[in-house]
Parts: C-alpha cells; structure tokens; sequence
C-alpha cells in the first residue's frame, strides 16, 4: 500500500535532504512536488492546501532552516504534520461499558458486512457475547453473507427478512436485550450518500440502539468524492469515527487524510485483507511513517530529531547541564555565543574558564571552528573521542583548516566540557542566565 | 459552490482579463480539474492543450467548448457488445465492491427486454454469499443461474455453464467472478485460468472482458486498469455507481493510456438502472 506515494514522497525528500542548505524557495519548491504528490494520491484539495500551509509554516522558520540537517528538519515536519493530519492514532475501539452496539455505515461496496464480520471477531476475541444484527434488506443476499461469516466465526447473528427496516431495527433491539448479549454489531445497508430517504432509515436505526459508536467504512480508494461522503454522512448521523477498507491493495489512501481533514473523526482499524483476522487497529504515526517510505525516512528522522533537541535548547543553561555534551552542542553554543557579538569581555569573569577565554572568541574563529565541526560526520561530532589522525585529516582538509586548528576546537570543546560539568555543579547558572 | 460553477467562474474571470494566462492562474484550473478525479498529469497536458487551443479574445463558451473537445477526443468511440457465434461468453472482472454483480444482474434484465434469453453465472466462490446474492437476482428477474458452494471451483462452474447454455440454448453467459484486488497474484492467476478454461471450452470465448470500475474511485481505478487489461485483455469497462456526484475523471486516463471504451453506465440498484455509455453524456455530467 502507499507505494506511489512513498516512491514519490522518497524523491522529494532526497532531494531536500541532498542539500546542506535549504532557501525558502527551496522549501516551496519541494512542497509544490508534495501537492502534487498528495493529489494523485486522491487526497481532496483542500485537505492538500491545508497540509501544505501547516507545513509551510513550521518549515520555513529560522530554526529549522538554519539548522545543521535543514533537508532533514524539514522532512521531519512533513511527517509531523502528516501524523497530525491522520491522528489521533487510537489504535481500535474501545467500548466502555456492556452491554452497548456498533452501527456500520457507508456506501454500497465499501466493506461493511465484511467490517462487520471482523469486528464481532475482536470482540469475541475480548471475551464478549457478541450479536451481529444483519439490517441490510436492500441487497439481495446481504443478510446471507452476515450469516455466513457469523457461522464461520461461531458468532450468533440476527438477519431476518421480510419486516420494514423499522420493524426489523425494533425486533432486531428485542432480541439482543431478550438473550443478554453484551454487544450488538449493526450491518446497515449500503447507501448513497445523497440518497435521503434512506440517510434518514439508518438515523432511525442509530435512535434506536444508541450505539457506543457510529462506524463510517469507507473505502480506501475512494478519490475525490472522499469528502462529500464524509461530510454528508455527517450531515446525517453523526457517526464516531471511520474504518478504512481496502487498504490491501495499493489503494493510495488519500482518502484516509481527506476525511479526518473534514470530520476530524478518528480513524479506528483499517481492513487488509478478505479473512476476517484482516483489520488492524490504526496508528496515526505508523501510518504516516508508512507514507513517506518506512525505514530509511524514520532513521533519518530520528537523526533529525536528535539534532532538533539540540537545537532547540536554545538556552545555554540547559545544553551544559546535559549528561554528555558532543560537539554538536559546543556548535551551538558558540554560534549563540557569537550572536552575542563581543564575548572577550564577559568571559573573564567566568570562574572556572580563564582558558576558554584566553582564546579569544572572536567571529572568525568561530567561522573556523564552524567549518571544522561541520565536516565532521555526525558520529564524530556525538562522539569526539573517535577521531584520530586521519580522521582529523580528511576534517581539516574538508574545512580548509589545519590539523593543528581540529586539535584546537577538540581541546576548546573537552574544556568546554569540564565548563558545563562545572555549571552542572552550580557554578554558573547565574552567570549563564545573565548572558540570555 | 459545485465544481462546474467554480471551473466557469475561473475560466470566465481569465477570459475576461484578455491578457495572457498567469501560470498560477492555470495551477488554479488544474486543481478543478483534479477535484473531477483527472489526475495531476492528465490535468496539466488537458490544460496545456486547452491553452494552445484558445485565441487571447476567446470567450467563456468557447474555452468550455474546446476543454469538452480536448476530453471528448480522450474517449474512444462508442461500441457495444459485439457477441457472435452464441452462447458467447462474457466475464466480469473487478476489485471487490465495485458493483459486478448488480451490473451482471442489470444487464442481464436488458437482454431480456431485447428478447436474449442470457445465463447467470456464479463463479465467485470466495466471498461469503456472492453466489446467494446472483441467485436472488436470478430469481428475481426470472432468469437461468448456475453456482457452486463456496470454496468450489470457479473453472468447474464456468466448464458447467458452458455445456448448460449450449443444450438449453442460452446466449450469452454473464460470468460473476469473485472480487479481488489486483495486486492479488493468485487469485489474478484463478481468473486467468477461467479464461483458459473458456478457450478450450469454446473457441474464441470470453467474447468480452468486461472490467467493473467503482464511479467513487480515484486514481486507483487507473492501476486496476491496467492491472486487470494486462492480465486478461480486458475489452470494455462498466462504470458502476455513477449515480454519486463523483465525476469519474480517471476513465480519460484509461481511455487515453490503453484506448478501452466504457460500454455501460450502471446510476442505481434497480434492475433498469444501466444504460449504454455516451461519451457526449459523460461529458455533460462531467462538465456540468
């Protein structure tokens, strides 16, 4: 599933993350290949316009474009935003209290009785005494497959033919609350959303049982039209939250973000396949990571997150009282120490660091010490102590310094060290926070 | 606001400018077109040739009249069922819950207004009461079906059914078969193999396969498309459900990529509710 878009989102982030420095124009750029992305993947219009204006948002700020890993951050608010749209992940349904019912809704074919079928399966599964009440009078044969699937699953089911769909819904009610049943499964039937009369027959079922949940199953190829159904089912009953079906194939599952972005209903299971074991509880961030390609995008993710944290501690209070400071933080430190302008005054009077401040932190030697820390690998900046002779060979010919200047910044950095051990100790909180 | 309205108040608002198109102007028509479900690359070329087409003073009806024509010329002309030699044989395919076997049932119901007397076949032997639910139509409109218990052979049922048409002279077979997702190898290989078996039953059978898209799909009827045509050579498409205010915009994309005409139109639940495909009437709707 998601293999275009996945394949689509992998070439976009390659190319964001391909570069070490990021403009606002390149961060449009790629958000209109998303757009696009998000549209052949039949995500409604306005639930693209709305990702990408979040996106744009939070991306184009200083911190994320002026940060070690841009390409990176970036990519890491694209999945943020896309968890936040598919969220709040559930992971299943929860019914509170027994006994109570599920109503199933949605159009014709997309899944329901199969739903249905599937569902009465993980509740019996929790223990419960579980009834499926087939109300589907409308298609020939409907009742029949509940029937048949409830056998197979040993689950008793209530499908009777013949009365109105109101008698039936009334019958159906008696017989649940007669033979003490803890939850009842409601098959509705299949309907068009702008069918009216029959919008009006399932509120009527809805009045009658008061189901814990409202269920809308909708199909996860559904294109466009996605959110009209949602909103029009809405505008009928208001249903719970949704079940995606269908998701076996390579549905794109645009669909998914179309209706949580109108409903703002929670997304519950989603069906992978025809056994009635298919229908796994939804998580809003594993699905999101599963979007934009799995593995290789949550590793990078996570690097970036990494050096998100540390940027974010834009206070130099809290990065010093961190267990194991690397030299990514001694970056930061010294580039918001270099935004201070003039620091060779302050310095002195900071117990403890007569050395630091012997070498004279002036803007260029930052530059340098910049450069040097940046053609690091991210390894060597989280762990300093790997770098040996060569490594600080190819560091400072990648920087154009010269060894000599890495065994520098490497000294700076270990006293720099020693410093937030001693801030750690309360030696310098006060002086820090005078500084900010 | 509808789609239609939107895409004419746009067109109008760039026509009545009289000046060149601005391209976010044009990105603002493209999104319209892709709320009909066209698609991002379809919708791009149709608006680049709509561009081409346009003269800097044309007017609103002008604009529409030549988007009309440049999808118009997507769809390939209209054809119907061309059956010889009966009993012909006539397969439905699909993705589960398009509609294949209310649109077997409604057009079985057509035939006998046409004073065919066609077989309903249940070959799907996999989803739970499939074969129940043809049966009750078969019954319902008076019609011969044949079936088989779940979990069967679908290859047997269809053997059966051609045997049974030819002694009772029934023409033409409407062949129901389970529904399944096209990325699905092994039952693509199941229907592939009800193919063979038709062949070597009868020379030159299935006359038609007919593939069943679901009218709310997006651009995954494009995959099942192409999917379903290279595994078995599909030779018309039904558009079930078009009944919903979906617009469908994904068949100019099949039409276009493998020229396969919609032969039907399936626009409710009743027995009657099918009817020939118009490319002009699609066109309507869709543009409406």
């Amino acid at each position: 599933m998601f293999e275009n878009l996945s394949q689509r989102f992998q070439d976009i982030i390659k190319k964001l993350t391909g570069k070490g420095k990021l403009s606002v124009e390149d961060v449009d750029a790629a958000l209109k290949e998303v757009r696009i992305a998000l549209l052949a993947a039949d995500v409604h219009l306005s639930a693209v316009k709305a990702f990408s204006q979040n996106v744009r948002e939070k991306a184009v700020a200083r911190e994320i474009l002026e940060s070690l890993t841009p390409g990176q951050q970036v990519v890491k608010v694209v999945r943020d935003e896309l968890t936040e749209m598919l969220g709040p992940g559930t992971g299943g349904i929860t019914v509170s209290s027994y006994p109570n019912s599920l109503m199933l809704v949605g159009l014709q074919g997309s899944g329901k009785t199969t739903t249905c079928a599937k569902l009465a399966r993980i509740f019996k599964k929790k223990g419960k005494s579980v009834l499926l009440v087939g109300l589907d009078l409308k298609r020939p044969a409907a009742l029949d497959q509940l029937k048949y699937l409830a056998k197979q699953e040993g689950i008793p089911c209530f499908a009777e033919q013949g009365a109105g769909a109101q008698a039936t819904t009334q019958k159906a009610q008696e017989y649940f609350r007669a033979h003490h049943f803890d939850l009842a499964i409601l098959d509705t039937a299949g309907r068009l959303h702008t069918d009216s009369d029959l919008m009006a027959e399932v509120k009527a079922v809805q009045d009658t049982f008061r189901p814990a949940e409202s269920i809308l199953v909708l199909d996860a190829t559904t294109g466009h039209v996605a959110l009209s159904v949602a909103e029009e089912f809405k505008r009928w009953l208001d249903y719970d939250s949704i079940i995606l079906t269908k998701m076996d194939g390579d549905a794109r599952g645009g669909a998914a973000l179309s209706c949580r972005y109108v409903t703002a209903k929670p997304i519950r299971y989603f069906g992978i396949g025809e056994k009635t074991d298919d229908l796994e509880p939804f998580y809003a961030e594993r699905l999101a990571s599963r979007i934009l390609g799995m593995g290789d995008v949550l590793t990078l993710i996570e690097k970036a997150e990494e050096a998100f944290s540390l940027k974010q501690q834009e206070k130099v209070e809290q990065a010093l009282l961190k267990e194991k400071i690397n030299l990514s933080d001694f970056l930061e430190q010294m580039r918001g120490l270099g935004k201070m302008g003039d620091i060779s005054g302050l310095l002195p009077s900071m117990p403890g660091l007569p050395q630091l401040a012997g070498a004279k932190l002036d803007e260029k030697m930052l530059k340098r010490w910049e450069a040097i820390i940046l053609s690091m690998t991210l390894e060597e900046r989280l762990y300093p102590e790997i770098i040996n002779s060569s490594r600080k060979k190819r560091v400072s010919s990648g920087s154009g310094t010269s060894v000599q200047e890495v065994n520098i910044l490497l000294k700076r950095f270990e006293q720099f060290k020693l410093m937030s051990k001693q801030v750690k100790k309360g030696v310098l909180p006060k002086f820090m926070r005078n500084i900010h | 606001m509808s789609w239609a309205t939107k895409l004419k108040q746009t067109l109008a608002g760039l026509i009545a400018r009289r000046t060149p198109l601005s391209s976010s102007q044009w990105e603002e028509l493209q999104v319209l077109l892709l709320e009909g479900d066209l698609g991002p690359e379809l919708a791009e070329q149709s608006l680049e040739n709509l561009k081409a087409s346009l003269e800097r003073d044309a007017t609103l009806e002008m604009a529409l009249a030549n988007l009309r024509a440049i999808l118009l010329s997507l769809l390939p002309a209209d054809e119907g069922l061309r059956l010889v030699n009966p009993p012909a044989a006539i397969l439905f395919v699909g993705v589960n819950g398009t509609g294949k076997t209310t649109s077997i049932a409604k057009l079985a119901h057509s035939m006998r207004e046409q004073g065919r007397r066609p077989l309903l076949v249940g070959a799907d032997t996999f989803r739970a009461a499939a074969g129940e639910q043809l049966q009750q139509w078969a019954t319902r409109l008076g019609l011969p079906f044949i079936g088989h218990e779940i979990g069967g052979d679908p290859s047997a049922v269809v053997f059966d059914a051609m045997e049974m048409a030819a002694s009772r002279g029934l023409d033409p077979v409407l062949i129901d078969t389970a529904g399944r997702q096209h990325t699905t190898h092994n039952l693509m290989e199941e229907l592939k193999k009800i193919k063979r078996v038709l062949g070597k039953k009868k020379a030159g059978e299935p006359q038609e396969v007919l593939l069943v898209l679901d009218a709310n799909a997006g651009m995954n009827a494009i995959a099942q498309a192409q999917v379903f045509h290279e595994t078995l050579g599909v030779t018309g498409l039904i558009l079930a459900k078009f009944d919903s205010p979906a617009r469908a915009g994904f068949l100019f994309s099949i039409a276009r990529q493998w020229q396969l005409p919609t032969k039907f139109v399936g626009v409710g639940e009743k027995a009657e509710n099918i009817r020939p495909f118009s490319a002009v009437e699609f066109l309507d709707q869709f543009l409406s």
